[in-house]
């Protein structure tokens, strides 16, 4: 047999390093399960419509009529479609140069992109403009275009907060660069200290590194907490003081579970602070369609919109998207209708008002049921989910746990979630897929499975976490901590 | 699976701390780096600060931005994709100016030549595929007595039979990363049915067009510079782009334009050979078949030599097939390299190939939709997992594109409802492409100096144009290349679209553009007047 190019020893190392647990072994082993025909809960990816989420209709409709325009020149059309979704299709079928079928623009529709710019303009109260926002495939190839154009080689450092949403450690492993961690404070209900990141990015710089962006997840992912505007100050003060771009993760704007703190966007606490800094720190916001009410994760819409980058560098983010030649065209129309939803005294106004509340609120129930379900639990202990859509409890594994592991091969974590997806079915991700602090232990689940079956859920997690610690109690208490 | 999985809690920070600190493999402390960070602020502390400080309050210029055209990533600078290059941001200021200001131009529409877009140009979707796209897309539709009025019996079927596929029919959920396996199965299918040889669903990778798969085996391939691809030089900039992002080197090798761009295994073996004596390890050969944007098609032998010529040298084949339906002539026939090489006997375990496939190009021309796979065979299991892992990164491709895909790949069948509309629909445009390509092809040749192999397959003729002297140096003087002179001209003057040969590479002194077959076929007649005497005034201008 001749050599072989691509052997795994030959291959990339920064691919080999790359890690990204979300669909990782606990996965696998769970979808391996499910062949074998064992009922499984996925409550391991923020999908909702897999877990029987119902899209909203009128989007729906819409597409429809867009992927198929034939159908707008039947007489019959109104009989299955209502005249505002049909009025909209012709509205996006005419902002395209060929329909649904046709590369767009590389940056998006124009027409998309302006109803993008004033949405954000009506949500901040600042202009944006349509020329500094990008329409992307999801909001992950946008950050993944935008580490690309800030990462030269490992001596490039991007903080990233712990526990983190694996999309950043792996895009920054399979780019070459390095991650920066700073961390978020469990006690303080994962808040983020300003005078963490000083010092890391100090020992990042001690050790040789230019640490060039800063990532926030706001609503947080895996950890579920709203930022204050007043963190937001200290952070955007911080870039600036820094040099730092600020890539802010958004894409749980809408899903926001508790009145203290609601969604406050980066941009607009930028644009309040004023200048100098309003004119001066490098903002990059990221958003999608597969988040909120929506959930439409099979589409692939996203957008991010740039602050403060210089024009020439924009061009460049330009001629990057242009080789993938453009995002998909029905996502984008997606991304349209999420930016300017039926408005009153539309025909479809009240049933989209009926499901996305809906949609929200039971949402709002589930992420309350969850987190008390789990603080019921012997040994572990877990902060509200303000947002987003996920629970990360922490799991007080007791040391005869962390031997079994051990003897197992097993990362503690991985060793516990693998026990509970053999019991009970449900599929989640253990906390060293977004990394945690030395010793301590974690899961994240979302909030997602359907609101009636979620005391079940919890009730058969219950019992096999209590089992669990039961098993491996030690002589002398629960836990290491 | 479980090798990469396994040690998830160190793997987020253990590679930054062996960056951070080279000194200290010996501590075997997981979290090392992160409890370093944490430990309270060391002397060196506020002379950080200070720094930090003086920087933002001395510099407030651009260059001093964290992004900015000083400090992004070189190969971002580097890397180059003339398809939606300059000359194309031209034409897009003239189409806006020309809503306002008609009587300042000598052609009254912007003709895109540039780009196979077919349906930009307005190609129409093959109906049967669409309406069982609107059907997935809203499947309260399968439930009303209406839509049996509106849709064709099949697509209806259609639609249902890939609902139930689907788990949950959940249209707008991720799907498994490498695509919903039941679309797998069909497109397995398809390749079986295609090529007379077994395809495994599992050797299938759904992407958001056959780009990203160029850009994922890419990844995969190059580490430094010192990997090498061998490329056709001219090429679809797809390749040269993606290899520039990656840090690796082109390894170029040259399509004999006199003998109809044809593909010289000595060619290769020279430029294999050159690169190794340069120290660059050739990693992969990438074919487009058809070419693109040359047009060829090659024939079976040519491409049984090219997979001795790959299984020799070890290098993975990367064959780019997106033209697989777009051949115009009756003497040549597409081939899959798979089916080749599984013809000549060779299995898994002898050659390395990957077969990208789009539904933006053939007869459907759907590049809105974004859908594509690559099917990847000849590896060995530990690299077909690193492959998935890097495609699960992005989670997984547009859910429509994909059911698009199975469906390019799974047309109607005789007897069905939307048979005979669906042949009707596709011989429709594939004829007019081919008498489209002929009639240009023509007109091109009957140019001064101009000389243009016909398209064979594909959607694009590239012909060579002879440039006088004069037009070389009013170039230069307008510090631009040749070909790229002449198309601006050409645009200015008449309103077409193309792209210059430089954007492909071409020989060193030859000088070509490419343009599209696509725009509709009453237009054709114009496109050649408006060509034709365009070219004659420029080389009335410039003759030497």
């Amino acid at each position: 047999m001749s050599l072989k190019a691509l052997d795994y020893e030959s291959l990339n190392e920064n691919v080999k390093n790359c890690q990204y647990a979300v669909r990782g072994e606990l996965y696998l082993r769970a979808s391996e399960l499910q062949k074998e025909g064992k009922k499984i809960i996925f409550t391991n990816v923020g999908n909702p419509h897999a877990l029987g989420q119902k899209p909203l209709t009128f989007p729906r409709q819409v597409v429809a009529l867009c992927q198929a325009p034939f159908l707008l020149d039947n007489p019959n059309v109104g009989m299955i479609f209502p005249a505002d979704a049909i009025a909209r299709a012709k509205h996006y079928l005419s902002l395209t140069s060929g329909g649904l079928g046709a590369y767009s623009d590389s940056r998006g529709l124009p027409g998309v992109r302006k109803e993008v710019a004033e949405f954000i303009q009506r949500r901040d109260g600042y202009p944006s403009d349509p020329e500094l926002i990008f329409l992307t495939d999801g909001a992950s190839k946008g950050v993944m275009q935008i580490l690309n154009c800030v990462i030269r080689d490992q001596k490039d450092g991007i903080l990233v907060p712990v526990p983190q949403y694996p999309l950043y450690s792996a895009t920054i492993s399979l780019l070459g660069g390095t991650l920066v961690p700073y961390y978020l404070e469990e006690t303080d209900n994962w808040g983020l200290d300003v005078n963490n990141l000083r010092q890391s990015v100090a020992q990042a710089r001690s050790q040789g590194i230019t640490v060039r962006a800063m990532v926030i997840i706001n609503p947080g992912n895996p950890t579920g907490q709203c930022l204050s505007e007043a963190n937001l100050r200290e952070i955007l003060k911080f870039c600036c003081d820094e040099r730092l771009v600020l890539l802010g993760d958004e894409v749980y704007q809408q899903n926001i579970y508790q009145d203290e703190r609601p969604f406050i966007s980066s941009k607009k606490v930028l644009m309040d602070m004023g200048a100098p800094l309003s004119k001066e720190v490098q903002l990059i916001s990221f958003h999608t369609v597969s988040k909120g009410y929506w959930g439409e994760c099979g589409q692939r819409g996203g957008y991010f919109e740039m602050t403060n980058i210089p024009p020439r560098t924009v061009e460049e983010i330009y001629k990057v998207a242009s080789i993938a030649l453009s995002p998909n065209v029905s996502a984008q129309i997606f991304m349209g209708l999420m930016v300017s939803p039926p408005k009153p005294g539309d025909i479809s106004y009240d049933q989209f008002v009926r499901e996305s509340k809906g949609i929200l609120e039971s949402l709002r129930r589930r992420a309350r049921i969850m987190t008390d379900g789990f603080n019921s639990c012997k040994n572990v202990v877990c902060n509200f989910t303000e947002g987003a859509m996920y629970s990360f409890p922490q799991i007080k594994l007791p040391s005869k746990a962390i031997q079994a592991a051990k003897q197992a091969g097993k990362v503690p974590d991985v060793f516990y979630c693998l026990k509970l997806l053999e019991a009970t079915g449900i599929s989640t991700v253990p906390g060293s897929g977004f990394g945690q602090k030395e010793g301590v232990f974690h899961l994240r689940t979302t909030i997602l499975p359907a609101e009636e079956e979620m005391p079940e859920i919890m009730e058969s997690f219950k019992k096999f976490n209590d089992e669990f610690m039961s098993q491996y109690a030690d002589r002398f208490g629960y836990s290491r901590m | 699976m479980r090798r990469f999985v396994i040690g998830q809690a160190k793997n987020i920070v253990d590679q930054t701390r062996r960056r951070l600190q080279p000194h200290h493999h010996h501590h075997h402390n997981n979290l090392r780096l992160l409890s370093l960070l944490r430990t309270p602020a060391s002397d060196s502390t506020p002379r950080l600060f200070s720094s930090s400080s003086d920087m933002s309050a001395s510099d407030s210029t651009s260059s001093s931005l964290p992004v900015s055209l000083d400090s992004i990533n070189p190969k971002v600078l580097k890397c180059e994709y003339a398809v939606r290059g300059e000359i194309v941001s031209i034409a897009q200021r003239l189409q806006d100016d020309l809503k306002t200001n008609k009587d300042a131009y000598p052609f009254d529409e912007i003709i895109y030549c540039n780009i196979g877009n077919p349906q930009s140009l307005g190609q129409q979707p093959i109906t049967f595929f669409r309406e069982v796209l609107a059907l997935c897309s809203h499947t309260a539709l399968l439930d009303e007595s209406a839509t049996h009025g509106l849709f064709s019996s099949d697509s209806i079927d259609r639609a249902w039979k890939i609902l139930d596929q689907i788990p949950g029919k959940a249209t707008g959920a991720y799907s498994h990363s490498q695509g919903i396996k039941g679309l797998r199965d069909a497109i397995a299918a398809g390749i079986e049915a295609r090529d007379g040889f077994p395809a495994d669903p599992n050797d299938i990778f759904m992407t958001d067009g056959a780009s990203p798969g160029v850009h994922m085996m890419m990844q995969l391939l190059i580490s430094s510079e010192k990997d090498g691809i061998l490329c056709p030089i001219p090429q679809y900039p797809l390749y040269s782009a993606s290899i520039a992002l990656h840090g690796g080197s082109l390894v170029p090798y040259y399509l004999d334009e006199a003998s109809g761009w044809g593909l010289e295994i000595s060619e290769l073996k020279k430029q294999l050979e050159d690169a190794k004596s340069k120290g660059i390890t050739v990693r992969a050969l990438a074919v487009i078949n058809p070419g693109n944007p040359t047009g060829q098609v090659l024939s079976e032998e040519n491409q049984r030599d090219v997979v001795d010529f790959c299984k020799k040298e070890g290098l993975v084949l990367l064959a780019d097939e997106v033209y697989q339906e777009n051949v115009y002539v009756p003497d040549k026939k597409f081939h899959s390299f798979k089916k080749v090489a599984r013809s000549m006997g060779y299995g898994e375990k002898d050659i390395s190939l990957v077969s990208f496939q789009s539904i933006s190009k053939g007869y459907y021309g759907e590049c809105g939709k974004r859908g594509g796979y690559m099917e990847v065979t000849g590896f060995t299991s530990d690299v077909r997992e690193q492959i998935y892992k890097v495609a699960s990164v992005n989670l997984c491709s547009n859910i429509s594109g994909q059911i698009l895909a199975s469906l390019v790949m799974s047309p109607p069948k005789p007897g069905d409802d939307s048979y005979d509309s669906y042949i009707a629909e596709k011989e429709g445009i594939l004829s007019s492409l081919a008498s489209r390509a002929k009639t240009l092809e023509e007109a091109l040749n009957k140019l001064e100096g101009v000389t243009c192999n016909r398209a064979e397959g594909a959607m694009y003729l590239f012909p060579c144009i002879n440039l006088p002297q004069k037009a070389i140096a009013a170039a230069e003087a307008a510090k631009t290349a040749p070909d790229a002179f002449y198309c601006k001209r050409l645009l200015n003057a008449t309103g077409i679209v193309v792209v210059p040969g430089s954007g492909f590479r071409q020989v060193p002194g030859t000088w070509h553009f490419r343009c599209t077959i696509l725009p509709q076929e009453d237009k054709i007649p114009a496109i050649v007047n408006r060509l034709t005497e365009f070219h004659k005034s420029f080389m009335d201008e410039f003759r030497d």
